[in-house]
This record gives structure tokens, sequence and C-alpha cells, in this order.
């Protein structure tokens, strides 16, 4: 198989993928936490939509689930967050 | 269905006891409502840590350290497990009086443990500010460290499998029938299973099910909130806390720092979303110890549940008044370090009528008689 990145942000190889489902990560979200799938600073709007598919290709079976985006929506320098926002919630 | 055991809950202390139990020859079902790992172990902040007020605590982690060395050749997985040691800051006189009782109780325990001065500590990790940080002192243990919990959790599942344990997710645990103070069988969204143990490790949500057999448990769910950075290059190996701040951090294998602190008007209860207070009290706290991360990104940040006792210890063992039914809970923010002795003592327990008397001092009846220690090392 040539080698073809699935998630950018994690370094993630579509074989690395296809070889987690084989060894018996076959839930989405299982799969993705094993492989930090989605973890990276674009939160999976990459890369998630191309794991769902290839999830459904390995295993004949519809993935329905849609992992929560977390905040912040773009990731935001440290220094940034000291200052303001003092009184939000 | 019929099982010897079933097991409520698919995080690391459920993962844990099943593989423990089947490895033993015993029949193991383990329901988990969503996935595993989807609780409190799925947003933990991966520490491990041996240095504690309480010897109970104490114990368990330096046990479960040993169980982790050994876990990635033992289950057949690498669990990411590195000692990179905790360094515990101190920030004033009371705190290092307190820290002295610690390290002499925990030494008495065999932990290889020091107090170190103010100028030592950028020796252990070098970008913090010392001054920034209102250090006098800190605490060192270099076999503290951190393992990845999901690959934790889905190696012990792994290995639990081999052993012929049935791990149903998506599966709810719904009721309990109890009949003579005994337990009967257990009813979940798909099937019922008719068992005489049942071992409630459902973390933030032990009370529900334990609510099932009638037993009210002093537990409260807290929101925890946690963040990480992108990805660094590897800068430090210690875990850094302070429990006056409440703040704790690490950088983690792939290079991202991960963290988090209590904000100053948490309440328990099962909210979960995260807050900008969080995030600005977190960034002020952090860029004070390590100014140099000012220019950093924070790209993720989520919540977790807590489950916490009135002592900041778990309950552990067989309820009196309903047999069969197994307290695994409790953990109050710690109980993924402690997860590789918990599962041992109750594995012990359940399959070879073993009783360790720690389950005695962290039974649930200390808090009737009033006989418990408060763990005083707490952050997060
Ligand atoms: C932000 C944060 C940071 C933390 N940092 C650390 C740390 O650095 N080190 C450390 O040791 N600990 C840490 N902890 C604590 C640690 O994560 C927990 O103590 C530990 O993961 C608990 O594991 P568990 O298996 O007991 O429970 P959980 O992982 O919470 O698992 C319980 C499971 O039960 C399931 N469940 C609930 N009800 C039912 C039902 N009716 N039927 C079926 N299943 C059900 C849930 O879905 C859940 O998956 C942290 C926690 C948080 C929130
Ligand atoms: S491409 Fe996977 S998280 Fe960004």
């Amino acid at each position: 198989m040539k080698t073809v990145i699935v998630c950018r942000c994690e370094d993630i190889t579509e074989k690395e993928i296809v070889d987690a489902i084989h060894a018996g990560y076959t839930d989405f979200e299982e799969l993705r936490k094993n492989l930090r799938i989605g973890m990276g600073p674009c939160q999976g709007r990459v890369c998630i939509p191309l794991v769902k598919k290839i999830l459904q290709r390995e295993t004949g079976r519809k993935v329905e689930e849609n992992p929560t985006v977390r905040p912040p929506v773009v990731p935001i320098p440290l220094g940034m967050l000291t200052k303001g926002w003092e009184n939000e919630e | 269905m019929k099982s010897d055991v079933v097991i409520v809950g698919g995080g690391v202390n459920g993962c844990a006891l099943a593989y423990r139990l089947a490895k033993k020859g015993l029949k193991v079902i383990l329901v988990e409502r969503r996935f595993l790992t989807s609780g409190a172990t799925g947003a933990c902040g991966a520490g491990i840590r041996q240095q504690w007020s309480t010897k109970e605590n104490t114990k368990l982690a330096i046990d479960s350290v040993k169980h982790f060395e050994k876990f990635s050749r033992e289950l057949g997985m690498d669990i990411d497990f590195r000692q990179g040691g905790y360094l515990i800051i101190n920030h004033d006189e009371k705190e290092v009086e307190q820290s002295k009782k610690n390290i002499k109780m925990q030494r008495s325990l065999g932990l290889d443990v020091r107090f170190i001065d103010r100028d030592e500590i950028n020796d252990i990790v070098p970008i913090l500010d010392v001054e920034g940080m209102h250090a006098i002192g800190a605490t060192f243990c270099p076999t503290d460290g951190h393992a990845n919990p999901f690959k934790t959790t889905f190696a012990l599942a792994k290995a639990a499998r081999r052993y012929g344990a049935n791990i149903m997710t998506h599966t709810t645990l719904t009721d309990i029938v109890v009949e003579n103070h005994r337990v009967k069988k257990v009813k979940t969204t798909n099937g019922s299973i008719e068992t005489d143990a049942v071992v409630n490790a459902a973390g933030a949500w032990s009370k529900k099910i334990a609510e099932m057999v009638g037993i009210d448990i002093p537990n409260t769910p807290f929101r925890k909130e946690i963040m990480v950075t992108e990805r660094l290059k590897l800068m430090f190996e210690a875990m850094v806390i302070s429990f006056k701040d409440g703040i704790y951090f690490s950088q983690q294998k792939e290079g991202h720092i991960l963290g988090g602190l209590p904000i100053p008007e948490e309440r328990e209860g099962y909210n979960f979303m995260p807050t900008f207070m969080f995030l600005t009290h977190m960034a002020k706290t952090l860029t004070r110890y390590v100014p140099s991360l000012k220019y950093i990104n924070m790209v993720r940040h989520w919540t977790g549940f807590y489950d916490v006792t009135p002592d900041a210890r778990p309950i552990l063992g067989e309820s009196e008044e309903v047999k069969g039914f197994i307290h695994c809970h409790g953990f109050s923010g710690h109980g993924f370090m402690l997860s590789p002795k918990v599962s041992e003592v109750l594995a012990e327990y359940i399959a070879d009528d073993k009783k360790d008397e720690i389950l005695d001092s962290l039974s649930l009846k200390r808090f009737k008689t009033g006989k418990f220690t408060r763990e005083k090392s707490v952050v997060g």
C-alpha cells in the first residue's frame, strides 16, 4: 500500500488505521482514541470524515458517530488567553 | 446469560479487574454503556504518583507502579509508561513541614523520594520560573511518571478478552435484582445476566448503580477541566504539580503539554461544559510557572468527572448489606494510577477469598464509624 497520510496533524497513515481496525478497534471512538486521530490542532475536521469512510469500507458497517469538537475552535496562544475574558463563564 | 462476575464500567478499573479475574479462570462479563475509556479514564491527566499523605494511597500507588513497569510486556501492548518523576512545588513553610512528614512515611514504605532546595528545581525541570512560582523547595520522586490511559485500558481489555472475558460495549446496566440480601441477577439493555457478584466500577455514575441495590454512597461528581497544547520538542520529563495552586502539567511522549487546575467556583454536579474561566486561569498560572509558554498554542480543552469521597480515597470491597455487591469507585481524581493494585486486591478477594487489610481501611463502613484519615495531597 502506498503511504497515505490520513490525519495530517497527528501524522497517521491509512495503513496504521487499517491495521488497527483489523486488530479489533472497530468501535469508531476506540479506534480514534487509540491512534490519537482527530486530536490535533484541526480537531479532526480534516481526517474524521476520511476515517469514517475507511472504517465503513473495512467493516461493511455504517458508522454514525460524530465526535465532539472541543473548544477552542482554533488554537489560541496561551499568552493571549491570560488577558481579557475575565468575567466570562 | 450467566456469569461468575458482572463488572459495570469500561474504564481502566473495570477493564483491569476483568483482566485479572478472567486470568484466574472466572467467567466475567463487563458492561459499558458507551465505549471503553468513555468515562473519566478518557479525560484523565495520565499521571502516576506515589507521593501521597495517607499510607493507603501511597501503598496502593507503590504497588501499582511495580505493575505499570511490567504491563507493556505482560499485556503484549506498549502502554507508553515513562518514569520522569513528579516534582511537587512547595510554596511556604507549612507545606514544607507537611512534605517532610509525608517523605518520612513514604520512605518507611520503601519509596525513593527526597526534599530538594529551591535552587535544585531547575536541575530537574529547566524551563520552570522558580521566582514566578513562588517556590521555596519541592519534593521529587524519580519513579513517578505517566502512561497512556487509552492504551492501558485497551491493552487490559484485549488481554481480558484473550482469557475469555466478554466485554460488552454500548450496553447499559439498568437494574440489579437482590434476593435475601444477595445479588441474583442484573438487567442490561442487551439482556439479563444471572450472577452472584456485581462490581460497581462506574466512576462518577457509581452512586446511581449503588442506588439500584438500595445503598447510599457519599460520592459526589465534580467537573474537572484539562487542556493540551500543540506539540513541542521534548523539554522536560517530570510532572510538575502544586497543591496550593491546584495545577498539574507534564509533557507527553508526543510533545504536547497536558495539564489542568480547578476553577475557583467549581460546583458539584454533572455539568460537562468547558469554561473560559478555566482557560484564563490555566493560562495565567501555567505561564507564571513557565513564561516561555506564552507563545505556545493551546489546541484542545475538555472536561471529565472526579468521583469524590469525603476523605478523597476510594471505596473498595464487598458491601455488608448486600452480599456480592462490590465497591470499586470514589477514586477522587487518582483512579488511573491506582488501578493495577486495586484490581489485584479485588480479584484476590473475589476469586481466592483473600482479604487484603487495605479493604478494611477503605471500606464504605469507615464513613459510618468516622474512622478515616483525609488524603491531603490532591490536585486538579
Ligand atoms: C481531568 C481529569 C484528570 C485526571 N488526572 C488523573 C491523573 O493524572 N492520574 C490519575 O491516576 N487519575 C486521574 N484522574 C482520575 C481518573 O481518570 C479516574 O479516577 C479513573 O479513570 C477512574 O476509572 P474508572 O474505571 O474507575 O471509571 P471511569 O473511567 O469513569 O469509567 C466508568 C465507566 O462506567 C460507565 N458507566 C456508567 N454508568 C453505567 C451503566 N449504568 N451501565 C454501563 N456502564 C456505565 C461509564 O460510561 C464509564 O465509561 C483524572 C480525572 C479527570 C477527570
Ligand atoms: S488531521 Fe487529524 S486532527 Fe487534524
